[in-house]
């Protein structure tokens, strides 16, 4: 190797060295007080519960089992764990429900922002982005006090006659819906807006020059080619939605759990650490694959590029 | 028909744009009137007062609890915002290397995993840790708040140092600049104002968060949103929605002014 070949690959080595000692503090951070404590919890998924909380450190399923089977104490029987199907499916039917309704109130909406001229539209997006920058618990509350029996919707309509008496919406997985919609839509909006505003209006028009009806253009043009962002917008909802604690704990009123309360359950009241381990595990689970849906289907194009 | 016919119009689309967005204001709205009821429902209207602002502001709890979020939302976002920083450094105008898209992904993973598992995963360490060194003070919640900030405060910082002109800092290069000089007189004050907007991103993120606060604080460590979520189990009065009201300035005055930002450098470009 001639010296200038060997000086370029040590200053090629230094570089990358001192790239890793740059990226050290974050990385370090994250390992130590963000991602990097999901690996005791995969430990814990595996360990004994202990008496008040806590495990004990010798191997056992019972965790895994737990999650979906559960075992008579008095003739030891095994059936399947029912409140825990409940909630797994009240969890993926509101997760679904939040996603499809954003989807529906989210796609006129970004799609009126696109069409909007070029200088308002940064306008009509910071209208949208101020409900998603604001606190979501004051978001969440705030839906709870729109909807309880004696908030605006029921005095309203019943003094309007429409009522006679106040219909219970809070504390309801209904109340658990309009609030996970309410807090997600901006989640929606923003990647369907991105790819709405990238859309070619002259194909728009070449689909009415063929005498396309306009729902005909909206669904076989329109939507084909803002595929991507639909794809993401669906995901950034879904996601979060299922994961959601804060939502239903406020708005279900503590019956209508879902995953995310199960989980604060075991490590509260239930005390059972290798249950709520294993259940975290799944949720995690459950998340990374819609993640790598995503980004198999949402990607630019070209790819996407690092660096 | 009287309309011109317009290739970009879709029927009732502009209807539900419009629903949309009085949704999205009615709550916070009604949310925002009521923080200056005289009475003390939260439904029942009895005439204007400031008497909850001035009650919500002689609370001592509620005030203890502002300033805490207030301080681990300042720290944790310059602690994030300099991790941030230095990573974007780390991961921008270079070709790849090995490790780079997992440094990338693992950066990254706190937007990824769901809030409540984290939030135990860090209660089941820190608990530990808590044993071991005796220590409970703030800085578990400092260290948590950082670490989930360091995506949101990376993103703009990067995407900021991707636009810029990589050979101005091999420019200084060539004239003798130390890399600590480039960083200081060339990078740095280009590189501003995705770190400001990195720096704020991370202050409201902090600010708002809930689940993770709640499981990793000791007693008698409530933050705001937590002293919130405490209350809500309760009987609430308009106090509740003073404080919220208060807080929902402070939010909307930071977005005002990353928007403002964010506009401008728009402009320049």
């Amino acid at each position: 190797m001639t010296d200038v070949a060997k000086a370029g690959e040590t200053r090629r080595r230094n570089d990358i060295r001192d790239r890793w000692l740059l990226s050290a503090p974050a990385l370090t951070l994250i390992a130590i007080a963000g991602t990097g404590p999901l690996l005791i919890v995969l430990i814990y998924s595996f360990l004994a519960p202990g008496s008040y909380g806590d495990v004990k450190w010798e191997f056992s399923p019972n965790g895994w089992f737990n999650v979906f089977l559960s075992r008579d104490i008095f003739d030891n029987t095994v059936s399947l764990a029912d409140a825990h199907y409940t909630i797994f499916w009240r969890t993926l039917r509101l997760a679904l429900a939040t996603t499809v309704l954003c989807l529906l109130l989210g796609f006129p909406l970004a799609y009126f922002i696109a069409s909007r001229p070029p200088g308002s539209r940064s306008i009509w997006l910071f209208l949208i982005t101020i409900p998603f920058w604001t606190n979501m618990l004051i978001r969440t509350f705030a839906i709870a006090e729109v909807i309880r029996n004696e908030g605006i919707i029921n005095s309203l309509l019943m003094r309007l006659g429409l009522l006679v008496a106040p219909v219970q919406m809070l504390f309801t997985d209904f109340a658990t819906l309009v609030g996970m919609t309410y807090v997600h839509l901006p989640l929606m909006v923003l990647p369907l807006y991105a790819s709405l505003e990238k859309l070619d209006f002259r194909l728009v028009e070449a689909g009415y020059d063929l005498y396309a009806s306009r729902f005909g253009v909206l669904l076989r043009i329109i939507v084909p080619l803002t595929r991507p962002g639909i794809i993401a917008g669906s995901i950034l909802v879904f996601v979060p939605a299922l994961s959601s604690y804060v939502i239903p704990l406020v708005l279900g009123g503590g019956k209508n759990l879902m995953i995310g309360n199960l989980i604060e359950l075991q490590f509260g009241q239930g005390r059972n650490w290798p249950l709520g381990a294993a259940l975290s595990v799944t949720l995690v689970l459950v998340v990374m694959i819609a993640v790598i849906f995503y980004m198999r289907n949402a990607g630019e194009p070209g790819g996407r590029a690092h660096g | 028909m009287a309309r011109t016919f317009s290739v970009r119009r879709q029927s009732g689309f502009a209807t539900v744009a419009m629903l949309c967005f009085f949704l999205l204001y009615l709550p916070i709205a009604a949310l925002v009137v009521y923080a200056f009821n005289a009475g003390t429902s939260i439904a029942i209207w009895e005439g204007f007062s400031l008497r909850w602002f001035v009650s919500a502001w002689n609370n001592q709890q509620v005030v203890e609890a502002s300033w805490r979020s207030l301080r681990i939302a300042a720290i944790a976002a310059v602690l994030a915002t300099a991790c941030a920083t230095l990573a974007a450094l780390a991961t921008t105008h270079t070709a790849p290397y090995r490790g780079l898209t997992a440094k990338y992904a693992f950066i990254n993973m706190p937007l990824l995993v769901p809030e409540i598992v984290t939030a135990v995963a860090l209660l089941v360490f820190f608990s530990r840790v808590k044993l071991w060194t005796g220590y409970s003070g703030l800085g578990y919640l400092i260290l948590a708040h950082s670490a989930f900030c360091v995506p949101f405060a990376y993103l703009p910082i990067r995407a900021r140092l991707e636009s810029m002109d990589a050979s101005l800092g091999r420019a200084a290069a060539d004239l003798y600049a130390t890399p600590l000089q480039i960083f200081r007189h060339v990078t740095l004050p280009l590189l501003w104002p995705g770190v400001f907007a990195g720096l704020m991103l991370a202050f409201i993120i902090s600010l708002d968060d809930v689940v993770i606060t709640e499981f990793v604080k000791s007693s008698g460590q409530d933050t705001l949103p937590t002293y919130m979520l405490g209350q809500l189990r309760r009987a609430i009065t308009p106090e509740m929605n003073a404080i919220s009201t208060v807080f929902l300035l402070l939010s909307l005055s930071l977005v005002t002014v990353f928007f403002c930002l964010s506009r401008n450098r728009k402009k320049e470009s």
